[in-house]
């Protein structure tokens, strides 16, 4: 395990101890591991209320009456609020359209839905209180599926609808739709000597992070509020929250409290108007901590979909076309479908060189639950269904699947469906090599031992469903492409403030972002870019708020490209006044000052030939220096609406994984034996932790294909399973070794060639687990998460 | 109601304590003790595992009422603990922790006083130092009960094989590090014990 390859060689700033390429360590690690930490669930007042909310618990329903007066009545209960108590004409919120009401006005469109809240002396008295508030609801038929969605008679979830979507889709219960055409397929069709063609199911994946929403709004002397919270944008979170409130941005001053995970589950709001709702009526600091079972309604999932696809290919096996229809349950509220779809489709070729493709992606409106954000954003599920198909593709012409796949792979320069080249490397068939060569785990190491089986290693586990027999082992590959960064023309930029002084006799660089660390690793490498950039050992990092521009979300894969980039921008600045001082100062003593490249490192002031010209203490002494600066990628453009071309993403990142299974054919359990990846990441600005994320994402995309699903019922829309009892997350004994080979190849575009990490192994582990049971069954498993049912076909 | 009950080695009473209130609602939200996690509050997830008269629980399944006169270990507590059992080791009767033992263990002020901001100059126990060193922590919420767990795992079995480690770590749910590198802190913890021993 490592990183590997050969670095494309880019310009970097000075050797300093700490800086970019080592595994310094997380400067939060030791607060983390002491448990003192601050989540933002541990935020603790003197006087502090607790806020609860009370939710809907049928799926679609006129609301006829609320009823309050009982629960406002118990002793305890300072403020039950409801959608009539909200202090302006804004009501609704929302990342992109803004259809998501704050409390349930009128109607409740799925399960789960906030209707009322309450703040109360202990937590549960207020669940008590919300229980005693009597809510009158006529139920409404639920629409669940694109054909109960799309009828011609069917009620419309967002009556009136008036965003700027509505004119491109077919239907009002239509989110949005994105189509891509280019070349002929029908006519690419003909050329084709096997086609291939299947029908997927991707199930409803949950971030299930583990520190739950939370937060504590504290009402401020001037009227306004403090919120201390844990999201991933805390700039998009105050444009949503100030106009609810009524109160001017500057009004309501955000700070980020740590975040135990995210995973796109906190790109919407959740607990957080709530809470300054509760704070403003009350007049004391509140807190809203989620349950496991609240959390499971406080958050957008990941979009099931339903994907068919069409794919020919040549005897010496070139494929020659592509058709796709991708829908996606976007259920009751809009989030960020349409980037979901716009994703979606515009990667739903995958990492291959196909000339002609016909694509359609919709999302829906459904009384099924919201649907948003999640680490491989459409991509995910796109990467689930043509990894099936090339494996299917490879089969008919009897072809090993990973050579299929090389003799495919898209490179740099290959164009993708919307027409917009790849113009940085793009190592498909290289990664595909690379995690083909790394060694197998040993044959059936219990068949092999000749001696009693370990249970533990075996399908089942301790539950001694077998001593090894019946179990099969089969391996699958599987590779993706994600794109990084906000796309589709988004302005995403971020803000970066660098100061740098003398303190204790030492120069230190201090570095402010609104950046969400999430536990991604931000605040390790934007240290590590400031003794890089500004050669110095002692950088602090201040905690995350408004009082700082945007940095926008810590998803996408982006911040440590965008957020990254603007602190390595700032500093490159900051460098350049602090060189000025210095030539002020001593310009006079050495000509160098004015003719060589100065550096920054080891806190001297040196030339690029290593000769020292002055100490930074000396050049800072008396000086401070501080900005604060706006950083931009490349622009974006949109798609077109009706042919998808444009060049509408700015980075892509790839993994390939190979998993080795062993399934118990009787039973129908599943144990993933090894998951191993190859990524390629442009620049391991810090190894360790770009071992740490690609394990992470990997073992996320184990989960939803042999566990992980929420389940709606189709009848009522209604959640079964909102538990960790119901909903699996892969545990320790579930996860296999993931040994990870990082390969680094410099995308000339980014900041230190950088490429974004953290999605990319989350696309192709799950198609790789599939892939691997089919190999060992036989069946052919057209969804995910894969159960013991479809095993034994039971 | 009253809860008595010795907390890290400090003795603690909390008062006007609901009968449905859990231990780790008490250590959280009454003795200001926030390290143990409430990520699921039903013993799915094992964020709040604590130690109780030596013996690992899920804080949020045990009514604060069933504590009474009894003895907590949280991670606040963890790194004391293990330096006091590493003192109690020296003669080499190491085994696991006897409800005598952690009864006599008291919590002694540490002459560190951790830095503020990063925490650096904090006292750790080799299972927290490991997890940083071994990248095994990310978002971190996890860490607290993981801790708690692998720490008793050493204690048991200072050798303890990949198996061994993931049957005593099974109960802990992590969702950001792939538990790879947890795996790797814990046998680096138990390396550097084994050097330690030995005297290398
Ligand atoms: S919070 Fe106690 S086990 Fe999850
Ligand atoms: S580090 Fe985030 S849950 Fe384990």
């Amino acid at each position: 395990m490592g990183v590997t390859g050969t670095p494309t060689s880019i310009k970097q700033g000075s050797k300093t101890k700490g800086g970019i390429g080592e595994s310094t360590l997380r400067p939060d690690g030791t607060l983390k591991v002491t448990g003192e930490f601050a989540y933002s669930s541990d935020m603790w007042h003197e006087d502090m209320l607790w806020g609860y909310t009370l939710r809907s618990t049928t799926a679609h329903a006129e609301i006829r009456s609320i009823d309050t007066a009982e629960a406002l009545a118990m002793p305890g209960v300072y403020a039950v609020l409801t959608y009539d108590d909200l202090p302006t004409e804004v009501k609704n919120y929302g990342l992109e359209i803004q259809d998501t009401p704050v409390l349930a006005h009128g109607k409740v469109r799925h399960h789960g839905e906030p209707v009322a809240i309450v703040a109360a002396d202990h937590p549960e008295t207020a669940r008590r209180a919300a229980a005693k508030i009597k809510v009158d609801y006529a139920e409404l038929p639920v629409i669940t599926d694109e054909a109960s969605a799309t009828a011609p008679d069917a009620l419309l979830i967002h009556e009136g609808r008036d965003d700027h979507h509505i004119g491109h889709v077919p239907h009002p219960n239509i989110v949005h739709r994105q189509p891509i055409v280019r070349g002929d397929a029908d006519e690419a069709a003909k050329r084709a000597d096997v086609i291939v063609s299947g029908e997927y199911v991707f199930g409803m994946q949950d971030q299930a992070f583990l520190g739950p929403e939370s937060g504590m709004a504290v009402p401020g002397e001037d009227g306004g509020v403090d919120l201390y919270v844990a999201t991933q944008w805390l700039h998009s979170d105050l444009k949503q929250i100030a106009p609810v409130l009524g109160l001017p941005e500057e009004k309501v001053r955000m700070t980020l409290s740590g975040v135990g995970g995210a995973f796109g589950g906190r790109e919407d709001i959740s607990m957080q108007i709530h809470a300054c709702l509760l704070a403003l009526r009350t007049g004391k600091p509140v807190k809203i901590v989620y349950n496991r079972f609240e959390s499971f309604f406080g958050h957008v999932h990941r979009h099931p979909a339903k994907l068919w696809y069409e794919h020919g290919a040549t005897k010496d096996g070139k494929l020659t076309h592509m058709k796709c229809r991708i829908v996606l349950d976007g259920g009751a509220y809009a989030s960020a479908s349409p980037a979901v779809v716009g994703n979606a489709s515009s990667l739903s070729a995958g990492p291959y060189v196909i000339d002609s493709v016909d694509i359609e992606a919709i999302a829906l409106y459904t009384n099924n639950p919201p649907c948003g954000a999640m680490r491989g954003f459409g991509a995910v599920q796109a990467c689930f269904a043509y990894e099936a198909q090339m494996d299917k593709l490879a089969a008919k012409l009897d072809m090993d699947p990973v050579e299929f796949r090389r003799l495919n792979a898209m490179e740099q320069g290959t164009l993708l469906p919307t027409g917009q080249p790849c113009d940085s490397p793009a190592p498909v068939a290289e990664l595909l090599r690379r995690v083909k060569a790394m060694p197998l785990p040993p044959e059936q190491q219990w068949l092999a031992a000749g001696e009693q089986a370990d249970v533990r290693a075996l399908p089942g586990g301790l539950s001694n469903t077998t001593h090894g027999e019946g179990v099969v082992r089969g391996i699958g590959y599987a590779v993706g492409i994600k794109n990084v960064g906000f796309s589709e023309g988004f302005d995403d930029y971020s803000t970066a403030r660098v100061r740098m002084e003398v303190i204790n006799g030492e120069p230190v660089a201090t570095v402010h972002t609104a950046m969400a660390e999430v536990g991604q690793g931000g605040v390790t490498v934007h240290a590590q870019i400031a003794r890089t950039e500004l050669g110095v050992t002692q950088v602090t990092i201040n905690p995350a708020d408004t009082q700082v521009g945007s940095a926008g979300s810590t998803s996408a894969s982006r911040q440590t490209y965008v957020t990254g980039g603007a602190v390595k921008n700032t500093c490159e600045n900051v460098r350049e006044k602090v060189l000025e001082i210095g030539r002020a100062k001593f310009g006079s003593y050495h000509p160098a000052w004015a003719t060589a490249e100065l550096l920054l490192e080891g806190g001297k002031v040196v030339t690029d030939g290593g000769e020292v010209l002055a100490d930074l203490v000396d050049v800072l002494e008396g000086e401070s220096v501080d900005l604060e600066l706006e950083w931009r990628h490349r622009p974006t453009e949109a798609f077109d609406l009706r042919t998808g071309q444009g060049n509408g993403h700015v980075q892509y990142s790839f993994a390939a994984h190979r998993a080795v299974v062993e399934v118990d054919t009787e039973l129908g359990l599943v144990k993933v034996i090894e998951l191993a990846c190859a990524q390629d990441v442009g620049k391991a600005l810090n190894p360790l932790s770009v071992v740490g994320q690609i394990q992470g994402g990997t073992t996320q995309g184990l989960g939803v294909a042999v566990m992980e699903e929420i389940i709606v019922d189709p009848k009522t829309a209604k959640v079964r399973n909102p538990s960790f009892t119901d909903y699996l997350i892969p545990t320790i004994l579930d996860t296999p070794t993931i040994p990870v080979d990082v390969l680094e190849l410099a995308d000339e575009h980014a900041p230190y060639g950088l490429r974004g990490i953290g999605e990319a192994p989350t696309l192709s582990s799950t198609p790789a687990v599939l892939a691997a049971i089919r190999n060992a069954t036989g069946l052919e498993l057209n969804r995910t998460p894969v159960r013991p049912e479809h095993l034994t076909g039971t | 109601m009253r809860v008595n009950f010795t907390v890290n080695g400090r003795k603690q009473e909390a008062d006007d304590v609901w009968e449905g209130e859990s231990l780790l609602y008490v250590l959280r939200e009454r003795m200001g003790l926030p390290g143990s996690k409430n990520a699921c509050e039903q013993g799915e997830c094992g964020s709040c595992t604590v130690r109780l008269d030596g013996v690992p629980v899920c804080a949020c399944l045990v009514a604060a009422g069933q504590v009474e006169g009894r003895e907590v270990v949280t991670v606040e507590g963890l790194a004391d603990f293990a330096k006091q059992r590493e003192e109690g080791c020296a003669t080499g009767a190491c085994g696991g922790t006897s409800l005598q033992q952690a009864q006599q263990w008291q919590a002694r002020p540490s002459d560190k006083v951790a830095d503020s901001q990063n925490g650096e100059g904090a006292e750790l126990a080799p299972i927290q130092q490991a997890f940083i060193d071994a990248g095994a922590v990310q978002c971190g919420f996890c860490t607290p009960g993981l801790l708690v767990a692998a720490d008793e795992l050493l204690e048991r079995n200072a050798e303890p094989s990949d198996a061994d480690i993931r049957e005593a770590l099974s109960g802990n749910l992590c969702r950001c590090t792939g538990y790879e590198k947890i795996l790797d802190a814990v046998r680096l913890a138990a390396a550097r014990q084994d050097r330690q021993e030995s005297g290398v």
